[in-house]
C-alpha cells in the first residue's frame, strides 16, 4: 500500500495547502520582523512609526515560533496522514475546523501585537500584562490545534479498525506520538492561559502567581520544541532513505526514538527555569536527569542517519569506508536542505546538552547564546527540514513539477541560509559567552568596555540576519513558484520502505496505553512534588503591570 | 530487538558521556554545595521594606567580615537601586575587592527581572514574591556590567548598573 | 584483542545478513560525540574559571 504513488484527492490537497499558505506567508512576515530587530541591534537604525523593538520582538517570535512552526507541521501531517491511513469527510471537515479556528487565532493575537497592547514576548511574562485578546488568540490557536489532534487520532484508529492485527504505518505512528506529545504539553499553557492570564488580564481577578504561571508555560515550552523537532525526524526517518534510494535502516528503532520523545520530552521543564528562585534545587537535579534522558532517543536517530546513508551507498557499490558519502544525491535539493539541516544539529544539540547542565546554566542563561542555540535548532535543523520536504510536497500538491531550476534555486537557498545562519548563529553564541544579554535592544549600558565587545558580534548579526532574510525571500519566491508557476507534471511523494535485514518490529511497540501511562506517570513524579511545594510557599500575587510595555 | 553492535558502541559511548557530564554536575551541586540559584524564602512584592535586607539603609554595598560582602539590590523597571551615597545621589557603581566573598541578595518590586553580571556566574532569575540569592568569590579584577537579561518592558535595556572588582 | 578486520569479516561470514559494515557510520557518530564532549567540556571550563 506505501509503495502505489496514490496522488492525494484535491479536496485533501486543499486542506493541507491552506495550511501552507499561512505557513510560508508567516514566514516572510516574522523573517522581516527579525531583520529589522538584528538591524536596531547593530546600533545604526531606528524603527521608524513609532514601531517598538520588543514589538516586533513579539511578532517576531509568535508568528515564527507558533505560527509558521504549527500550521506547517499540522497541514504536513494531514498530508502524511492522508496518504498512509486515509481520511474522511468528516474527518476532512474537522480538521478545517481546527485550521480556520487557528487562523481566526491567529489574526487575533497578530492584530493585538500589531496595537502595541501586546508587548509581552511569546513567553508572557507575567506580570507583564498584554491587552486579553492576545492570550484569548492564542488560546484560540491551541485549541485548534486540539481539533487537529483528535482529528489525527481517529485517522490512525478507523484505519486500525479495517486493518486488525497489522502495525500501524510508521508515519501515521509517528505523527499520532506528535500530537500526543502536543496534546499533554498544551494542557500546561492551556491551564495558565485559561485559568490565570485571562481572568486577570479581563480584571476578573486582581493578581497573578508569578511562579505558577512560569511553571505551566516550561511544562509546555520543552515539548514545543520537540513539537517542532519530531516532523524533521519523520522526514529523516521515512522519507529520505526513500529519496536516497535506499531504505530505513530499522523500523523498530524509529518507533522506539518516537517513543522515548513522547515520555521524556515532558518532564523536564524545569531547565528552563534552572536560576529561579522558589524551586528545590533537587528537583531541578531530577528534571536536568529526565532531560539527559531525551538526548537519547537523539543519539539513535544519529545512528541510523548514517547508518541509512552507508547502507544506500553500500548498495550502491560505493564500499570503501566513507566512499558511501559520494553516493548520496547532493545536487537533489530534497536531499540537500534536510541533510545541511541533520548536520547543523550537531551543535544545536550540543548547545541544548550544555544549556540543560544544572548549575552550568548560569553561564549562558539568558545570553544571547540562547538565541543562537534555538536559531541552529528550529531556526536551521527544523526550518531547512522543512523547506526539504517543501520541495516535494507542494508540487505533489498542487499537480506541478520540481524544475530543474528551482532545484538549483533551492540548493543555492541552502547555501545562503546556511552561510547566513553560521554568520549570525555563532557570533551569537560567542558574544552570549561574553555575556552579552538576550532579548534586548540596542543599549551600550552603563558604557563599560565590555559591552563594546558585543556590538562587533551584533553587527555581524546584522550582516548574518540580511543574508537568512535573502534566503527568506528566495524561499517565498519558490514556494509561490511551484504553486503558481511550475509547468504541470507529476511529484512524486516519496515514503520508503523497510530494510529487509532489519529487525521486525515489535507489538508492545504499540502498546498505546503503556507509552501514555508511563509519560503520565513521569510527569507526575517530575512536577507533584515541587508544584505542590510551590503553590504552599506562593507570595502575595501579582497585580498586573501594563505601563511598562508602553 | 536486535541491535547492531557498533549502534550498540555508540550507545554506551553517548550514555557513557551523558552520564559521566551527570556525575560531574552532580558532584558540584551535592557535595560542593554549587546549585544553580534557588533561594526558597518569598517576600511581599509591594512591601519589600519589611524585610530586614531590602531597608533603604541596607540597600548596596556592605562589609559584613573581613573579606566578606553582602550587596542587597531592589530590581525595579528600569533599575537596581544600590542604595544611596553620603551626598543622597544613587548609587549606579558598587567596588568589590578582588578575592572577596560576596553575597546578591536581589527581588522585585514589579515585574520579573533578570540579574547578570556579564562575564561571570552571577546570573539569576529576580522573581516578584520570591529572594534571590547567589554567593560568589569575584576571581577577576575588572570593571563589569550588572544587567537585566529578562525582558521587563519597554526600557529593560537601560537597565544596568557597573561592578568593579579591583585589586586591594 | 582481535584486529578490527578479523572481526568484521568473521561476522560476514557467519552472519551475513545480520551485522553489515556500517565502520564509516561508527567512525562519524564517534567523532559527533568527540564534538559534544570536547564543547561541553570547553563551557565547563569557562564555568569554573569564572
Amino acid at each position: 500500500m506505501m509503495e502505489k504513488h496514490l496522488s492525494i484527492s484535491p479536496k485533501e490537497a486543499r486542506l493541507v495547502m491552506a495550511h501552507m499558505y499561512v505557513a510560508f506567508i508567516s514566514l516572510l512576515v516574522g523573517g522581516l520582523m527579525g531583520l529589522l530587530q538584528t538591524f536596531v541591534r547593530s546600533g545604526s537604525f531606528d524603527l521608524p512609526f513609532g514601531i517598538g523593538y520588543y514589538q516586533i520582538l513579539t511578532a517576531h517570535g509568535v508568528i515564527l515560533a507558533l505560527v509558521l512552526t504549527t500550521f506547517f507541521i499540522i497541514g504536513f501531517q494531514f498530508a502524511l496522514m492522508s496518504k498512509t491511513v486515509g481520511i474522511s469527510d468528516k474527518q476532512r471537515l474537522s480538521a478545517w475546523i481546527g485550521f480556520w479556528t487557528m487562523l481566526i487565532g491567529t489574526l487575533l493575537t497578530a492584530g493585538t501585537i500589531l496595537t502595541g497592547k501586546a508587548n509581552v514576548l511569546y513567553t508572557f511574562y507575567a506580570p507583564l500584562k498584554a491587552f486579553p485578546t492576545f492570550y484569548i488568540g492564542l488560546a484560540l490557536v491551541v485549541v485548534g490545534s486540539w481539533i487537529a489532534c483528535f482529528t489525527n487520532f481517529r485517522q490512525l484508529a478507523v484505519w486500525k479498525k479495517t486493518h486488525k492485527g497489522e502495525k500501524s504505518p510508521l508515519l501515521a505512528f509517528m505523527v499520532v506520538i506528535n500530537m500526543l506529545l502536543w496534546y499533554i504539553a498544551t494542557l500546561g499553557v492551556a491551564a495558565t492561559v485559561l485559568i490565570q492570564f485571562i481572568p486577570w488580564s479581563l480584571g476578573m481577578v486582581d493578581t497573578i502567581n508569578v511562579l505558577v504561571s512560569r511553571t505551566l508555560f516550561w511544562y509546555f515550552g520543552h515539548p514545543l520544541v520537540y513539537f517542532w523537532l519530531l516532523p524533521a525526524y519523520m522526514a529523516w526517518y521515512a522519507i529520505i532513505p526513500k529519496i536516497i534510494g535506499g531504505k530505513i535502516f530499522s523500523d523498530a528503532l524509529a518507533r522506539l526514538s518516537f517513543v522515548l520523545f513522547l515520555m521524556f520530552s515532558i518532564p523536564v521543564g524545569f531547565h528552563h527555569q534552572l536560576t529561579e528562585p522558589g524551586i528545590d534545587p533537587l528537583w531541578k537535579f531530577i528534571q536536568v536527569v529526565l532531560t539527559f534522558m531525551v538526548i537519547i532517543p537523539s543519539l539513535l536517530t544519529a545512528f541510523s542517519m548514517f547508518a541509512t546513508f552507508e547502507m544506500a551507498g553500500r548498495s550502491k557499490g560505493y564500499t570503501s569506508l566513507f566512499g558511501w558519502i559520494k553516493a548520496l544525491p547532493w545536487k537533489d535539493v530534497r536531499f540537500f536542505a534536510p541533510v545541511v539541516g541533520m548536520l547543523a544539529f550537531i551543535p544545536a544539540g550540543t548547545g541544548g546538552i550544555i544549556n540543560a547542565s544544572h548549575q552550568m546554566n548560569q553561564v549562558i542563561h539568558n545570553t544571547i547564546w540562547v538565541t543562537g542555540h534555538f536559531h541552529l535548532t528550529v531556526g536551521t535543523t527544523v526550518i531547512l527540514t522543512f523547506f526539504g520536504i517543501s520541495y516535494w510536497l507542494i508540487p505533489s500538491l498542487t499537480g506541478r513539477k520540481l524544475t530543474k531550476k528551482i532545484n538549483t534555486l533551492g540548493i543555492i537557498q541552502t547555501i545562503v541560509w546556511s552561510v547566513g545562519m553560521f554568520i549570525m548563529s555563532g557570533s551569537m553564541h560567542i558574544a552570549g559567552l561574553l555575556g552579552a544579554p538576550r532579548r534586548s535592544a540596542y543599549s551600550t549600558y552603563t558604557g563599560a568596555e565590555q559591552v563594546d565587545t558585543w556590538i562587533g558580534y551584533q553587527l555581524a548579526q546584522a550582516i548574518g540576519g540580511t543574508i537568512l532574510f535573502i534566503g527568506i525571500v528566495l524561499m517565498v519566491y519558490i514556494f509561490f513558484y511551484m504553486v503558481l508557476g511550475a509547468p504541470k507534471g507529476k511529484a512524486s511523494f516519496p515514503i520508503a520502505e523497510v530494510s529487509e535485514e532489519a529487525e521486525p518490529t515489535p507489538q508492545y511497540l504499540e502498546n498505546w496505553k503503556l507509552w501514555i501511562g508511563i509519560t503520565i506517570a513521569l510527569i507526575l513524579f517530575a512536577y507533584t512534588i515541587p508544584f505542590i511545594d510551590i503553590i504552599q510557599h506562593s507570595p502575595p500575587g501579582s497585580e498586573g503591570f501594563e505601563n511598562l510595555i508602553r | 530487538m536486535r541491535i547492531h553492535k557498533y549502534e550498540k558502541i555508540w550507545l554506551i559511548f553517548g550514555v557513557g558521556s551523558l552520564i559521566l557530564f551527570l556525575i560531574i554536575l552532580a558532584i558540584g551541586a551535592f557535595y560542593k554545595g554549587v546549585h544553580p540559584p534557588s533561594h526558597m524564602d518569598t517576600i511581599d512584592p509591594k512591601n519589600v521594606q519589611e524585610n530586614e535586607s531590602f531597608k533603604e539603609e541596607n540597600l548596596g554595598l556592605r562589609q559584613v567580615g573581613e573579606n566578606e560582602y553582602i550587596v542587597n539590590v531592589l530590581s525595579s523597571g528600569f533599575y537596581y537601586d544600590l542604595g544611596k551615597d553620603e551626598d543622597g545621589e544613587a548609587v549606579n557603581t558598587i567596588r568589590i575587592p578582588v578575592g572577596a566573598k560576596v553575597l546578591f541578595q536581589t527581588t522585585s518590586t514589579d515585574v520579573v527581572h533578570g540579574f547578570h553580571i556579564a562575564g561571570t556566574n552571577v546570573n539569576m532569575m529576580v522573581e516578584p514574591g520570591h529572594i534571590s540569592t547567589l554567593e560568589t568569590v569575584m576571581q577577576k579584577p575588572g570593571t563589569y556590567t550588572l544587567l537585566c537579561n529578562e525582558y521587563c518592558g519597554s526600557g529593560h535595556h537601560y537597565m544596568a548598573a557597573t561592578v568593579e572588582v579591583y585589586e586591594p | 584483542m582481535k584486529p578490527e578486520r578479523d572481526n568484521i569479516s568473521r561476522e560476514t561470514m557467519v552472519n551475513p545478513k545480520k551485522d553489515n559494515t556500517l565502520k564509516g557510520t561508527l567512525i562519524s557518530v564517534l567523532l559527533l560525540g568527540a564534538f559534544i564532549l570536547i564543547s561541553w567540556f570547553i563551557v565547563f571550563a569557562i564555568f569554573i574559571s569564572r
